[in-house]
Order: structure tokens, then sequence, then C-alpha cells
């Protein structure tokens, strides 16, 4: 899959306030200026966070922790050294927006680098991604010449590991070792890079940020909802359709982006540590934590999928697992030993009259890994299968008696994307 | 004072002497790691807890003074 | 006897209970590495003993060491006792025991504040265990030569057997480990839905629980 397949989408719901982050090509530095003016340094640390907190802004990297209070904390550690990360390494198979938004505009998201470590007072500044792009390069030099970032900025190569983008993973990462979480406590935010308080935080959420400094909280505000105001970048998946980016506003319906008609069997929210969500009870929910969590969802990274009614759900849950089992780091023994059983007994679940005893082990399993890893790929792993098992019961049935719904017989390529290699040896993980 | 047994996961190999030292707090899963009552630790056996996180080979198990819920950490 | 010769013996007696006590300590230590376990006994036993026999084999370190001390047939300061070579009698073989003794201080000092240390340096240095023995088996026949002939070689002998037969199980322990990258496909090969509990962290070799 190309970079060429996940261009800006159609317009978006509420279109008239959007797109806030997304330019219709890539923009070099004159062209980010000329659009929203200067960067508005403050003049010292701490005089952004306020702005940021009446604006409500919350992480875009999938956990929507709220944005202020993690400045607050950095801002407030104590030490002289601090350290600023943008996460760029979106790690998720199937969700193409900080690479976009990166392609695009790059400026923004180093504008508000630079804004959020006026903020935190941070004394070094890093950007970690999947591979550097030409366009980041060519930003951050258009900014050296016209000197204006205050705080350098390093780059850091991700792996292409599932838990790259993980918070201790990246500080390990950056720090020069494998891409390998750590066990928590002491938190990032108090000992991370080199042992200094370290603030990490998701390219969009920074991109975010950069606006609210020049538009202040009002403007945010001015789309989303009330608790979850602003706007996001989803990755879209549909049925007969190129799999897209497209900016929305938070609250939208989720049947506006997706579509609940009968080509579709079931939705997916959050990538693939999020939730299968059944149709057509799930039809009126909205891309909001409010409308999702009661559901059992979140909105997570906003990767959104539209299963066609043409696939199986099993098999497409089945293939995701067996990458995620063969993602996990190995560290911690729940999660090394659960997750390829549970893969392989998901396996026999895709396939036809699976042994009955290989669904309550699935279940056992997703139990007994879930909160005994050092970070939370057993629980999100265990989440998605779970959901699966309650989305596509009435699959699991017709599996039982030597059925199933897929339509199309023969080879073709899966729905959800994954890569093609899974890491074998420890420089994999570098 | 509360204190609550935790595990540093990557430390731990399964030794098991935790669950034989404080069966009342600790069993084992069906691979040998621990799982660990999540309740504040009993007056009662808070010297059998510190006595089994001493013992521990690994040096894996500690015991926490009560903190807040682990926060979002995939940003 | 003159108190000289009840120092002698004493010394000497000392010696021999500690060397067979460090014997027993090294294996114990491979045995907890291994989450082997001793018959009979619950497992926390293993990680008990093999503390409790070290702080033990000290004490009959420390008589052993003041004995020699005291015997007036020959001059040892007590300080040769931790500085190596620092006596003017037997200088090599003793300068040996006071070597394996530092040795054994360090690693027991660093377990004692095991918790505050970096990991990985109470490792390297508690390996060092496996320097220990050799340089206190030497010592042993090398100081006391009544160990090199009659029941008391055998019992020299028997230690050596059996620390070499302990080494050789915890390097094949060492072998079969897997590296982390690796584990994964490792519980995919090896996990059916009869067999339980491969796990390629755990060093133990059996399987059914």
């Amino acid at each position: 899959m190309t970079a060429a397949m996940y261009e800006s989408g159609p317009a978006a719901p509420g279109a008239a306030r959007l797109p806030r982050l997304l330019p219709a090509s890539p923009e070099g530095l004159h062209a980010h200026l000329g659009r929203y003016g200067p960067l508005p340094y403050r003049g010292e640390a701490g005089l952004l966070i306020d702005d940021v907190a009446a604006a409500g802004l919350t992480g875009r990297g999938g956990a929507a922790f709220p944005v202020a209070r993690k400045l607050d904390a950095i801002a407030r550690a104590r030490g002289r050294r601090k350290v600023i990360v943008a996460n760029g390494a979106e790690s998720e198979p199937a969700s193409r927006k900080d690479e976009l938004l990166l392609r695009l505009a790059p400026n923004l998201v180093l504008d508000g680098l630079q804004l959020a470590a006026e903020a935190a007072g941070a004394t070094e500044a890093h950007l970690y991604l999947h591979g550097t792009r030409p366009e980041i390069l060519r930003a951050l030099s258009e900014r050296a010449a016209r000197q204006l970032d205050r705080t350098s900025v390093s780059i850091t190569e991700a792996p292409p590991r599932f838990l790259a983008g993980q918070e201790t993973a990246l500080v390990s990462r950056i720090g020069g070792g494998p891409a390998l979480p750590t066990f928590q406590p002491p938190r990032v935010t108090e000992r991370g890079l080199g042992g200094v308080p370290t603030l990490v935080q998701n390219v969009e959420t920074l991109a975010h940020l950069a606006l609210i400094a020049r538009y202040g909280p009002r403007w945010f505000r001015s789309a989303g909802t009330a608790a979850e105001p602003g706007s996001m970048i989803a990755t879209v998946y549909r049925p007969g359709a190129k799999p897209y980016v497209v900016e929305t506003e938070l609250g939208a319906p989720l049947a506006e982006i997706l579509g609940a008609g009968p080509e579709v069997q079931a939705w997916l929210v959050g990538g693939y540590h999020g939730s299968w969500l059944r149709l057509p009870e799930a039809a009126g929910l909205n891309l909001s934590n409010e409308s999702l969590r009661p559901a059992g969802a979140a909105v997570g990274a906003g990767v959104l999928v539209a299963l066609p009614a043409s696939r199986c759900g099993l098999a497409e849950t089945a293939r995701v697992v067996r990458y995620l089992a063969a993602e996990s780091a190995g560290q911690c023994g729940p999660c090394l030993n659960g997750l390829p059983r549970i893969a392989t007994a998901l396996a026999e679940l895709a396939g036809p009259r699976p042994r009955r005893q290989a669904r309550d082990d699935v279940e056992r399993w997703a139990g007994l890994v879930t909160g005994r890893g050092a970070c939370h790929h057993p629980d999100g792993t265990a989440r998605f299968v779970r959901s699966a098992l309650t989305v596509f019961a009435p699959e699991l049935a017709r599996h039982a008696n030597g059925h199933c719904s897929a339509t199309r017989a023969g080879p073709r390529e899966p729905f959800l994307p994954l890569p093609a290699s899974l890491p074998t040896r420890e420089e994999d993980w570098i | 004072m509360a204190d609550r047994l935790q595990v540093n996961p990557i430390d731990c190999t399964g030794h098991g002497v935790c669950a034989e030292l404080l069966p009342q707090l600790v069993s084992l899963d069906e691979w040998g790691y621990p799982l660990l009552d999540p309740r504040p630790v009993p007056v009662a056996l808070a010297r059998d807890a510190r006595r089994a996180v001493a013992a521990c080979p690994a040096l894996a198990l500690r015991l926490t003074r009560v903190e807040q819920p682990a926060g979002a950490t995939r940003t | 006897m003159t108190s000289a010769t009840a120092f002698w013996y004493a010394s000497r007696a000392t010696g021999i209970v500690a060397l067979l006590l460090l014997t027993a300590v090294l294996v114990l230590g491979m045995l907890v590495n291994r989450q082997g376990r001793l018959p009979g006994l619950p497992r926390f036993a293993v990680g008990d003993l093999h503390r409790n026999l070290s702080l033990l084999s000290v004490a009959f370190i420390a008589v052993h060491v003041l004995t020699a001390v005291l015997d007036t047939y020959v001059s040892i300061p007590l300080v040769s006792a931790i500085v190596p070579f620092g006596s003017g009698y037997e200088r090599l073989w003793l300068g040996l025991g006071a070597i394996s003794f530092d040795l054994m201080l360090a690693m027991i000092i660093t377990s004692l504040v095991r918790g505050r240390l970096n990991r990985i340096l109470w490792r390297a240095i508690h390996l060092l265990a496996y320097l220990t023995w050799p340089v206190a088996f030497v010592h042993s026949i090398g100081a006391a030569k009544d160990l090199q002939q009659g029941w008391l070689l055998g019992l020299t002998i028997g230690c050596a057997l059996v620390t070499g037969a302990a080494t050789a199980w915890r390097l094949a322990g060492a072998a079969r480990q897997v590296p982390r990258a690796a584990r994964v496909a490792h519980v995919f090969a090896r996990h059916d839905a009869t067999t339980r509990n491969q796990d390629p962290r755990q060093t133990r070799q059996t399987v059914s629980r």
C-alpha cells in the first residue's frame, strides 16, 4: 500500500470548519507561515498551558489524556533538564494519519513541538518516526535557516514494530537501545530519557496545539463537542473504496463516516487494540468516547473500519491477532504465553468445525493476559479479541457447523492491512 | 497505611516462591506466573508479604503505596 | 596438645567445613537459577538455604582465619585474610584464600543491598561465584597438605565432582535459554492443544504441573 492511497478523503462532517490540520498538498515553511502567521512563542515557560487547558485538548495518539495536565506535570518537575518528544511512530498498520500529517504539514507539528517545549521548559526536543521523510528534513532546514526553532530537534528512527510508539519503548529507542517497553513506575514524565522528566506527545496533538496557540481555546472549541472538543484525523476503511485519511470533528456520527448499509457487516473502532461493534445496534454511535465507551469502545487513534458483509470477521480477527502475538516483546510471561495461544485458537475458530474447547480457551486466556504485562499490549489485544467473539458470535456458530458467511471464494487480499514481515531477530527491534 | 502487592512482569520468571509464602494473596496461573490480589494487604499478612518480597529470587515482587490507576501510556 | 596445636586443628577443621559449605552454596545457587527443587522441600527452601549457608560459611571462614592467626606456630597477620599475599607464610596459597574471601564478601554485601543496586551490576558480581569456588578450592589443597591424601582427599575430590556436574547442568540450562527475539516463535512452535507450559522464559525442565 503506497502513501498515495492515503490522500485526504472526501469532505468531512462539519466541513465548513475543516480541515484545520491537513492542507491539500505539502506546504513549505513560507506557505505555512503565510497561512497561519508567525510562530507565537510566549517568551516564558508555562504560559501556554492555561490556553491548552481551556481548549480541552486531549492526546491524539490513542489514550486521549488531557494535554494541559501532562504539560503541567513536566513544567512543575524538578530538575534542570527536561525532554519533549514528538511521537510520529504510529506503529498501527492500519493508521496512516501521522504519516500524512508529517508529509503535508510538517511545520505545524514542528511549531507545536517548539511551543510545547517552551511551555514545559524542555531543554531538548526529539522527533520519533518510522523512516525520515524528505519533507521533514526540508522543513527542519528551512526553519534552521530562519532560526525559528529555539529548542534544537533530533530525529530518531523507530523500527517498524507495533510497540515502537509505546512511551517507554520510545524512550528506550531514543536512548540508543531497542524499542522495548520497560516497567513503570517510574513514569516517563518523572524519569524518562536519560533519567529526566520526558513529555511524549503525538504529532497530531502538537499540530492542534500549534493552532490553539495562534487562534485560542474558543476557536478550538468551535468544533467537536463540549466534552470532547476539536477535530481529529481518522484513517477510514470502507467496502469498495480505497482507504483514506480524513479530518473530522469529534462527535461526528460514525454512520456518516463509515456507512451502515447492508454491505457493511460490522465496525471496528480504535484499530487493532480497539473494539468490534455490532450493526445495526451501533449505527447511532458517534466518534466520541462519550458515545463509544458505553458500547465498550473508544476513539483511540482514529482507525475506523467498516467490514464488508462478504468477509469473515473471524478470519480477519485471527490474522490480526497472529500479527499482534508476533509483535509481543516477549518480556512478560503472561503476554508471551497467552497471545500465541490465543492466536492459534482463533485460527482454529476461523476454520471449519473448531474444537468446542477453543472458544473457552480464548476467553480464559484473554482474561489471564489482561493487566499482567509491563505495557498494555496484552490488554488491548484481549479487548480486540473479546469484542470479536461477541460481535461475530453468529459466525462462530456457523463455523461450528462447517459453514462460513464469507462469500468470495478463492485467494484474495485480506481486508485489514498487515505488514508482510514479522520480527525474528534482536536487530528487528532497533 | 495501605500497601499493595505489585510484580514487575519483565523481571518475573515464574519461580513461584511468592505463591508458596503468601497463598492467601498470591496464586499461580497455568504458566506459573503470579496472580496477585489487587486489594491492599491486610495488616495480619503484612509480615508474610514483606517476607515474600524479600524471598523472590528475581526481586520482581514489591509492595507499593496505594497510587492512582495507571494513566494513559499510548501517546 | 598445646593451644597452638588446638588452633591449628581448629583452623583445618573449619576450613574443611567451609569448603563443604561453599560447595553446597554454589550448587544451591545454580538450583535457584534453574528453578530446581530439593526433594520433599518447598520452593522457597532452596533460596533460603542458599542464603543461610552462605552466611554460615562466612562465620566458619572467620573462625578458620582467626584460629590460623592465633596459632603461634606460624606468623600470619590478620589483615592477610582480606589483603591477598600479605602473609609471609605460604604466601601464594593464603593469598588465594584472601582473594576468595574478598569475592565472597563482595557477593554477600551486594546481595544484602540488592534492592538498591543496579540489576546488571548485582548479577555481574554474583557471577563471580564461579571464580570464587575454584580459587577457594586451590587455596584448600595448596594450603592444607593433609587434603592431598586419605579420606580428606576423597572429600575434596567429591566436592570437585559435585561442582563440576552442577556447573555442567547450569551451562546446559543457559544453552537452552531462548533469546528474547525468538521467544514468541518458540511458543508458537511448541504449543499445541495438548501440551502445557513450554515457557522459554522459565529454566526448569518439567512440563507437567
